[in-house]
């Protein structure tokens, strides 16, 4: 057969190369220092400011200080016995928040009659600030545990809820359709091809709710507590320790970061098929 | 008329390590439709690629016009932009854009469509919208990416017809990567074929417009190229 020669073209003029993106392989070290960048510029700021006595610490204590202040303070048993308290704490509200969040979601999302009913309810106490409520709580549940593991599952299924009713409204409706004609019930249907479709939404709703877990935490430590990070906050404050003062929110801090962490990890195990397949043609 | 639009020398491309496209060779002229068939996987969607600087040689030279413009197999229009937005897409506002885009869109015979969303479109008229986006910008290359491979037949015929005159009236050198063999014959002034990251067929298509199926000599072009494919027909098989 003819090979192209019989139709070369003799000019070329006007032809660019075309400008195609650079494959993207950025390697794994360099991806890590520079997530990494950003926190140590912070921390390295913060220990010449103190070094330089730009800080002054009455207002905000050195690095050396508040690494001090952990030792005391896990020597003498106070962190370990805080830590514990406020996430058991943060643990079981989150748990019942996302929990009811997923649910109530899943059923708005998923049936018109359960949007009619309920989605106007639920918008409607999703815009009264959880703090608000502290007062009420008290007076309902008493200054006990009980009122502060509502208060932590109030706050965190509202995010769950509005993820997890978008997610799921957002199913493809074709899948859906076809997988009624192979005879999929309705639960399997939500449990097999819902929910896995929803998951990325389910996932960052996650995340919010883990976040708002923490403050919630804070709010509901702040208030007649006698145990818990919080209520290390509050003795630090009245006797003007801002050593311990940091320490608290480092740990804050890092409580946050390590439920990010969990979700990421989490959402590279339980969606396999977001990670497979791409690129290749 | 012997200015180039695509000209490729020794072009490779990797996937680990399947050679999809193994030192190429290919010119297309000005204005000249070249369609290049192949089985699924043979690197045709590739090329296509590589032409619309989507993706990368791995080694050889590409050369193509400024502006190329791609038809892909599924529509890809933006959900949230009506026809008319969609058509004008990415170029500057204004009353003048307005104008072009509302002319290509009635070359595509949607002119009443111009407010319409998206979702609300047929296949077949989402992908005229798609053609008019892909002609309102006066491309010199224009890339066809299995443009009909999900239209119904009917449809597919009326938008092989729509291709042919719209390519007439402005004359871009055509790239259309197909499965379809009769379409390939139907609308191209020449056919290759890729087999294993080579063109193993480059010929031109001499039969007269507009082309007839039943015609033996469209037959006969259609068997060989059905051969070069691997498919063997009976007119070849039987004695």
């Amino acid at each position: 057969m003819s090979t192209a020669t019989e139709f070369s073209v003799t000019s070329t003029a006007g032809l660019v190369v075309p400008d195609a993106p650079a494959p993207r392989t950025r390697r794994r070290g360099l991806r890590l220092a520079l997530r990494v960048v950003g926190p140590l510029v912070l921390l390295l700021a913060w220990i010449t400011g103190s070094a330089t006595g730009v800080l002054s610490p009455t207002l905000l204590a050195s690095p050396g200080q508040v690494l001090a202040a952990v030792g005391e303070l896990w020597t003498s048993g106070q962190l370990g016995d805080a830590l514990e308290v406020s996430l058991a704490r943060a643990g079981a509200g989150l748990a019942i928040g996302v929990l009811v969040g997923l649910s109530l979601g899943v059923l708005t999302g998923f049936s018109r009659l359960g949007e009619e009913l309920l989605d106007s309810s639920v918008q409607l106490l999703r815009t009264v600030p959880f703090l608000s409520l502290v007062p009420l709580f008290m007076v309902w549940f008493g200054i006990g545990e009980t009122a502060r593991v509502v208060l932590i599952a109030v706050a965190t299924s509202f995010p769950m809820y509005v993820s997890t009713s978008g997610g799921v409204r957002n199913a493809d409706r074709g899948l859906l359709e076809a997988m009624r004609t192979f005879g999929m019930g309705r639960l399997a249907l939500v449990r097999e091809v819902v929910l896995p479709g929803a998951l990325p939404s389910l996932l960052s709703g996650l995340r919010l709710s883990m976040t708002l877990s923490v403050i919630a935490l804070i709010a509901a430590e702040e208030i007649n507590s006698t145990a818990g990070i919080g209520y290390l906050m509050s003795t630090a404050q009245e006797y003007s320790r801002t050593d311990v003062l940091t320490v608290c929110i480092l740990i804050y801090a890092v409580i946050g970061l390590l439920a990010d962490g969990a979700v990421r990890l989490l959402e590279r195990l339980v969606m396999p098929w977001r990670t497979v397949g791409r690129g290749a043609r | 008329m012997n200015a180039a639009a695509v000209h490729l020398r020794g072009l490779e491309r990797r996937f680990g390590d399947r050679a999809v496209l193994d030192s190429l060779d290919l010119d297309i002229r000005r204005g000249e439709f070249f369609a290049l068939l192949g089985a699924s996987g043979s690197g045709k969607t590739t090329l296509l690629r590589l032409l619309a600087g989507l993706d990368r040689p791995d080694g050889g030279t590409v050369l193509v016009p400024q502006v190329r413009t791609v038809v892909f197999q599924e529509p890809r229009l933006v959900p949230s932009k009506r026809v008319l937005a969609n058509v004008t897409v990415g170029m500057p506002r204004g009353s003048a854009t307005r104008r072009t885009g509302l002319d290509a869109l009635t070359e595509v015979g949607l002119a009443d469509h111009t407010d319409a969303w998206p979702a609300t479109l047929s296949g077949g008229e989402a992908q005229r919208v798609a053609l008019a986006r892909a002609l309102v910008r006066e491309p010199e290359l224009l890339l066809l990416d299995e443009p009909f491979a999900a239209l119904d037949a009917l449809t597919r015929l009326r938008m092989q017809d729509l291709v042919e005159r719209l390519c007439r009236v402005h004359r871009p050198a055509v790239l259309l990567v197909t499965h379809d063999v009769d379409e390939a014959i139907r609308l191209a002034d020449r056919i290759g074929v890729l087999r294993e990251g080579r063109l193993i067929t480059d010929e031109r298509v001499g039969l007269d417009r507009p082309r007839d199926p039943a015609d033996p000599a469209f037959a006969a072009l259609r068997s060989r190229l059905l051969a070069d494919l691997g498919v063997h027909t009976l007119e070849e098989t039987s004695p």
